[in-house]
């Protein structure tokens, strides 16, 4: 295999691997701070990236055309739906099942899920089948040999890589990332240091969903096409990356998500049987690390969760 | 127009004094999600029964038994069965689902009715089982491959990739073009098989493009197609998109915008008004003042249900005799206002109409009548 075309595998395998960890640093947050598996977390992806479209959509047809106030309008819509739909899933759903077994919270959100997904096949015009997403960043690309770099995937990979950046200096050095920190680790201590507990979750499933909303931009623009049924495979794969890096830890989820990115791309191009079989070489190999690590990758060394 | 009812209507009852009353089956989704071309086939088949009976030289009267297989493998067997037992039908006009078409070939075989499907597009119908009962006027899966290896050959492309999805849809097209495309000297450089819901088609397609093929065939429906279509671009892979029947909709263009231009699908049959005798099909259909449009198979219905009266016209009401009257020896070349009818051994209509479509400006369009078949554009790496 030549440089170049090595080259194009691991820009193809980043960029899926920035996706998924994007996703599974959402769950392992949720899971952090209350234990819960929310499984409607990848239709809340679904449902920001079709915000972003809508919003895109009207401010078109307003006859604004700079492609960058386009961007933020897609991303502030899509952000602040998601957050919106994140807080009222924890608010409604999950907190009120908090005495409950966490079968019933898994149970609740992933019919959730159900509902928000068949929303959007229902609700949005000609939701049925894929949308076209525009490309509103830069497209230019240049060739090497067999690998096209392009502008818009190195943009996406650097914001993606800031975004959890971000989150990572937001949970470790702010006061609200050291009250995240506190309800993980033990809520009823958090709660007599004057911690507002329902505050911090509600908080904390905003700024998962939030993390998804970006997440579902980055497939959109990556792609430039939404389905609404795109959350369904990124939530399984989201989920499988969280826990296989350690389900609560935010660098578990990361390595996690490049980690079933590589297996895919490797079971797609390196084995020798049809790429029909990626996942299922995916999927069986992170089987095969849970046997062995049940932890998780890194789990059960870093002490401290999220 | 009410006064023509009128006269049809007198002549009809006269007629029927004078004749022997023959009966036929119609049977198709007239309830349900494919209900609009249900009926647009039944008003196809009764525009041709009526015709029939308004022609003084016709043996027989003819009466169309209309019956509802919903799209349902279990309902259309129940119809399947009653045709099959009324013993007073001699012959069907059958199914557009091939999920039920399939389901029904055992119980027409065991009743011995002749049946000429009319829609469905499964090859397996004719060519899975030796009933000599089965019958098909419209094209399949292989005929839209054969339409397909060749123009694109005849385009001048040598190097392909195949891309299909692994459910019998994609599997069938993947096989399919494969062989006529050996036929026809192309090289296939690449084949994969994909789920029908994959996102992500960079590896595959990266590996394909270090392959370098001109054209890229893709077996499968519209949301993969969608994507696969975008990707090619996000990698700079550039090559002919040639696609199947399960993207010719507006949805694949519309998902798509300018990249959708210049793709090739296939799909059988055709618009009316393109069809040998679509005009005066179209004439007479709008004389009889149905309430809903014959849709995409309205035409195939009607010829099968000509194809079916002239046999028995022939041999007279006998089961047997229109199942022999219908075998290859006598069904070759035959008129029909969906253009030639030639039977084989199976009972499928081997020269059967195919559109070829290339997108030109956001609207899929016939080949022959696109700038691309002109010169005027053309298509990738021509």
């Amino acid at each position: 295999m030549s440089l170049s075309l090595l080259g194009q595998y691991v820009m193809n395998g980043a960029m899926l691997g920035m996706m998924y960890a994007l996703v599974a640093v959402g769950f392992t947050l949720f899971f952090g701070v209350l234990d819960v598996i929310q499984f409607s977390h990848s239709d809340v992806l679904a449902a920001g990236a079709f915000a972003g479209l809508l919003a895109w959509a009207a401010l078109t047809a307003l006859g604004v055309a700079s492609p960058l106030a386009l961007l933020v309008a897609v991303l502030l819509a899509a952000v602040v739906a998601t957050a919106v739909l994140g807080v009222l899933v924890g608010r409604y759903i999950v907190l009120p099942l908090k005495g409950a077994p966490q079968l019933n919270v898994l149970l609740a959100t992933l019919m959730a899920g159900t509902v928000l997904r068949e929303s959007i096949r229902l609700f949005y015009p000609g939701g049925s089948q894929p949308q076209m997403f525009p490309a509103l960043l830069p497209t230019r690309g240049w060739d090497f040999g067999a690998f096209h770099l392009r502008i818009d995937n190195v943009i996406l990979l650097a914001a993606g890589a800031l975004m959890i950046a971000g989150t990572h200096l937001l949970i470790t050095r702010t006061r609200l990332g050291l009250a995240i920190r506190a309800v993980a680790q033990d809520e009823e201590t958090a709660r007599t240091m004057g911690i507002d507990f329902r505050r911090v979750v509600l908080i904390t499933f905003a700024l998962g969903s939030a993390l998804a909303a970006f997440a579902g931009v980055m497939d959109g623009l990556y792609y430039n096409e939404v389905f609404f049924g795109m959350g369904l495979l990124l939530g399984v794969i989201g989920f499988a990356a969280a826990v296989l890096g350690g389900l609560g830890n935010l660098y578990g989820a990361i390595v996690g998500g490049f980690l079933f990115a590589a297996l895919q791309t490797i079971g797609a191009v390196a084995l020798p049987f049809a790429s029909a079989y990626k996942d299922v070489f995916a999927f069986g190999v992170v089987i095969l690390l849970m046997a062995i690590r049940p932890t998780g990758l890194i789990g059960e060394r870093a002490s401290e969760r999220v | 127009m009410r006064l023509a009812v009128a006269a049809l209507s007198v002549t009809l009852s006269l007629a029927a004094t004078a004749k022997e009353t023959v009966r036929i089956a119609f049977v198709g989704p007239l309830t349900g999600g494919n209900s609009a071309i249900g009926l647009g086939g039944r008003n196809s088949a009764d525009l041709a029964v009526r015709l029939r009976d308004a022609d003084p030289k016709a043996k027989y009267h003819y009466e169309l038994v209309v019956l509802d297989d919903e799209c349902k493998p279990d309902a259309g067997v129940q119809m399947a069965t009653k045709a099959g037992s009324d013993r007073t039908i001699v012959g069907g006009v059958t199914h557009y689902c091939s999920v039920v078409a399939m389901a029904t070939v055992d119980t027409y075989h065991r009743f011995g009715l002749p049946a000429i499907v009319w829609g469905a597009v499964l090859p397996d119908i004719t060519y899975a089982n030796d009933f000599k009962e089965i019958h098909r006027v419209n094209g399949t899966m292989i005929n839209q491959n054969e339409a397909n290896a060749k123009l694109v050959t005849s385009q001048g492309y040598k190097k392909f990739a195949i891309i299909h999805d692994t459910t019998d849809y994609g599997k069938g097209h993947d096989k399919y073009f494969t062989q006529f495309l050996k036929q026809d000297g192309g090289e296939i450089v690449a084949d994969f098989g994909v789920t029908a819901d994959q996102q992500d088609f960079t590896a595959e397609l990266t590996q394909i493009k270090a392959l370098n093929p001109q054209v890229l065939y893709f077996g499968g429906l519209t949301p993969i197609g969608v994507r696969i279509r975008a990707q090619m671009d996000k990698l700079g892979l550039v090559a002919q998109f040639d696609g199947t029947s399960g993207i010719v909709n507006d949805d694949f263009i519309k998902a798509l915008g300018p990249l959708a231009e210049g793709v090739l699908a296939f799909r059988e049959g055709a618009p009316a008004e393109r069809l040998p005798g679509g005009k005066k099909f179209l004439a007479d259909y709008k004389e009889q003042g149905y309430a809903n449009p014959p849709e995409a198979y309205g035409p195939f219905a009607y010829a099968a249900a000509v194809l079916l009266m002239d046999a028995i016209e022939k041999v007279g009401p006998d089961r047997k005799k229109i199942i022999q009257q219908l075998s290859p020896a006598h069904v070759k070349d035959v008129d029909s206002i969906v253009g030639k009818i030639t039977f084989d051994e199976h009972g499928q209509n081997t020269v059967p109409v195919i559109t070829r479509y290339v997108v030109q400006d956001g609207k899929w369009v016939p080949w022959e009548d696109s700038e691309y078949a002109g010169g005027k554009r053309k298509l990738v790496g021509r």
